[in-house]
């Protein structure tokens, strides 16, 4: 199992043939860019920490493929997976990240000034809307790997900076193995609390290990600011409010965020980040800006009509259900959000989110109209 | 001896506190046994294949209790972790079976002709008698542990050993990876079928990993006698029929297990083995003998008398639901076996089941005609 660095040089005694694992019926992106001779190249390297290839691509070894999505088969278990790894990890990023090369580099914006619109989604249709990212903290290993110490650490830091936020942002740490009925109950209503994953693509990893030991979650008092700690990555960090005025949630976000990351300097812990990789997480499909903003949309139409695939690729969509990854939508209802992580800044995602929604919002009044769409489909952008 | 295990190394820069588990909520074998203190000793150390404590006792941190067992909580990655984690496993070996000390040997004994009786369990009440243990093959690792290449070893060299065998033992192997569909509902209906393992007990060890790369199912032509090959443990090999003859079927399962390790020891390779523990498995629960020797008997009456529990107490034995390890009772029907494995022979655990289950029925007779049990009460065995 990957938390133990299990016997990589022992593992030598057998040629890469034997070791090699059997991807036939795989379809990820780990089995479609791992071949016998990187794997020969690779498999006696390990980070400082210990983490190893098959430690990377063990979560992908165990998922042969998903019915939904690509998924990406592979993890990292610290921030120098990415640098001993590259040579896997930087095709397999290209792959997912739609081409972005070993060269380029990636723009942080985190300034919601700079989003055009967004506070004017029509409520009957936009349900609610969300922006989430993660950040990891720097000299701490990723979850697929870290030790209890080292997730209790980043728990007590986490919550120590937390608990300097102030005015909108004050409020509340919740720890999930002391949680009382009452407060897990409030939790579940408000649509907060997050459980142990059941997910085998995140079980594969190592990633649930020990739990609930170390696990929380925070919230501001208004309940529109929260912080996961240590669920896929150290922190997530989720602005979210009923209705669509994306706005004010992309504002909210982008201050709460900053005033993080503040509090983290001050306590001289910064979070995992370069020029080339944006902020550095445990999924390799959430680099760059690690942002997945969202809303849940009533598109019943538009959802079975003949092109709504297409019209979600052009605008650099995705769907999802409404449960998050991995589940179905319910009566029409769907969670709409950027598909790119990388290569692009936090506002040129939200905004792809803002204009895309709106687009698809006219286009479902249309089709309950009984007219037609074909005039609107957009551009590839 | 290998490099170093760089995780565990890194670890030891956290205090023994702020890595030691929170079993609080835990109720199993390692939970009672594991102290701070035992943990600081144990937790630098390291199998020379770079098994360690965390990964023995990881299974056992991530599931606290079970309804229906006492679950053991911890398991083996190799033969030595029985030697360089004695310190832990000692005390829960001596807990799990009725206080087998370090000091004690074990006996063994596959000879069919020492077991009395168990020709005449009434096939009206045993519906099946099935007899089952565990080998494990010396100089490999197990299934918590072991590589790819190590796992694709152990079955070439299992399949070689089965292929070579004759007469009313001749029989062929399904590789789990290969199987066309129709062998695959041929071994379904036949019971044979091992499936990937669902119990989180089993899967938080890291056992399923690479599932189902190197695991097959090898049975004779007249399906009476099957192995699994890369299970839970290297191999488990199963003797079975329906009906209660458990003489004959006990006759078979000696008959073929000595062949077997004879066909082993021909090309040099030996089973796990020593005169204190027995035969080495995955889990100290199945230490010693390995066998698990039981039948399927319709005791609807029995088994909901207030003494059931008291009564297979006394007669050491154990109940299950039909579906093994995990599952619960159907329509009255359960699976009763012995419940030590250590520090009796085979023939004294079968016979155990033999007498036992026939006092079973014969209570279970007594209660269908309204009469009492009490006269009948076994003594503790």
């Amino acid at each position: 199992m990957p938390f133990g660095n299990t016997h990589n040089n022992f593992k030598l005694n057998f040629k890469v043939e034997e070791e090699y694992p059997d991807l036939a019926k795989h379809n990820n992106h780990m089995a479609k860019v791992l071949t016998k001779d990187m794997y020969a190249k690779l498999r006696d390297k390990q980070t400082p920490s210990g983490f190893t290839l098959d430690d990377v691509i063990q979560t992908g070894v165990d998922n042969p493929g998903h019915p939904f999505i690509m998924t990406v088969g592979c993890v990292a278990g610290d921030e120098e997976s990415y640098e001993v790894f590259k040579d896997l990890l930087d095709p397999i990023i290209s792959d997912r990240h739609s081409g972005y090369k070993p060269t380029d580099k990636h723009k942080t914006d985190l300034n919601f000034e700079n989003l055009k619109g967004g506070d004017d989604l029509d409520p009957n249709y936009v349900l609610s809307s969300r922006v989430r990212t993660g950040r990891s903290i720097k000299g701490y290993t990723l979850p697929p790997h870290n030790s209890r110490g080292e997730r209790r650490a980043v728990e007590r830091l986490s919550v120590e900076a937390l608990d300097t936020l102030d005015g909108e942002f004050k409020g509340k740490y919740y720890p999930l193995n002391k949680m009382t009925d009452a407060e897990q109950e409030q939790l579940i209503a408000d649509h907060f609390l997050f459980d142990k994953p059941v997910s085998p693509l995140l079980l594969g990893a190592g990633m649930a290990r020990d739990w609930p030991d170390a696990r929380g979650i925070w919230h501001n008092d208004a309940k529109s600011f929260l912080v996961w700690v240590n669920e896929e990555d150290h922190l997530r960090v989720i602005s979210m409010e009923k209705g669509g005025n994306m706005k004010e949630v992309f504002r909210r976000f982008c201050v709460g965020l900053k005033r993080i990351e503040e509090t983290f300097k001050k306590h001289n812990h910064g979070f995992m980040w370069n020029e080339h990789l944006g902020y550095v997480l445990t999924c390799p499909s959430n680099l760059g800006t690690g942002l997945r903003g969202g809303v849940h949309v009533k598109l019943p139409k538009l959802s079975t009509h003949a092109k709504f695939e297409e019209i979600l690729g052009r605008l650099r969509l995705q769907k999802r259900g409404t449960g998050g990854v991995d589940t179905a939508s319910v009566g029409g209802v769907f969670d709409i959000s950027n598909a790119d992580r990388l290569g692009s800044s936090e506002v040129d995602q939200v905004q792809m989110v803002v204009d895309g929604v709106k687009l698809m919002v006219e286009m479902e009044k249309k089709l309950e109209k009984g007219e037609a769409i074909d005039g609107m489909i957009p551009a590839q952008k | 001896m290998p490099f170093g295990n760089t995780h565990n190394a890194l670890k030891m820069k956290y205090a023994s506190s702020e890595e030691y588990p929170d079993l609080s909520q835990h109720n199993n074998h390692m939970a009672k046994i594991l102290t701070p203190a035992i943990y600081e000793r144990l937790r630098s150390k390291q199998t020379p294949s770079g098994f360690t404590l965390d990964d023995v006792i990881q299974t056992g941190i991530d599931n606290p209790g079970h309804p229906f067992i006492m679950t053991v909580g911890c398991v083996a990655g190799d033969e030595e972790t029985y030697e360089v984690f004695k310190e832990l496993l000692d005390p829960i070996i001596e807990d799990r079976h009725g206080g087998y000390k370090p000091t004690d040997k074990h006996k063994t004994d596959l000879n069919p002709n020492n077991l009395k009786g168990g020709d005449d369990l009434d096939p009206n009440y045993v519906l099946s008698s099935r007899v089952r243990t565990g080998r494990s093959i010396r100089g490999f690792c197990l299934p918590p542990h072991c590589s790819r290449g190590e796992r694709r070893a152990v079955e070439k060299m299992s399949v070689e050993a089965l292929d070579s065998l004759s007469g009313d033992l001749k029989g062929k192997y399904y590789a789990l990876k290969n199987m066309t569909d129709a062998e695959q509902q041929q071994l379904i209906d036949d019971h044979f079928l091992f499936d990937k393992p669902v119990s989180p007990l089993l899967l938080a060890s890291g056992m399923a990993r690479d599932w189902p790369d190197g695991r097959g199912i090898w049975h004779n032509d007249t399906k009476t006698f099957l192995v699994w090959v890369n299970e839970e443990d290297h191999l488990r090999v199963i003797s079975m029929q329906k009906g209660g003859n458990m003489k004959e079927v006990f006759n078979r399962f000696c008959t073929g297990l000595t062949k077997i390790e004879t066909l082993f020891k021909d090309k040099g390779t030996s089973f796990m083995w020593n005169g204190h523990l027995g035969y080495v498995l995955t889990c100290p629960s199945n230490l010693g003998t390995g066998l698990r020797a039981g039948v399927h008997v319709k005791i609807p009456n029995m088994s909901k008398h207030a003494k059931f529990e008291e009564v297979l107490k006394r007669l050491r034995l154990q109940k299950r639901g039909t579906g093994g390890v995990d599952t619960a009772a159907v329509g009255g029907t359960f699976d009763i076996s012995n419940a030590d494995r250590l520090g009796f022979s085979e023939v004294e655990l079968v016979q155990m089941v033999v007498d036992g289950v026939k006092l079973l029925v014969e209570m279970e007779k007594k209660l269908e005609k309204g009469q009492s049990i009490d006269g009948i009460m076994p003594t503790q065995k």
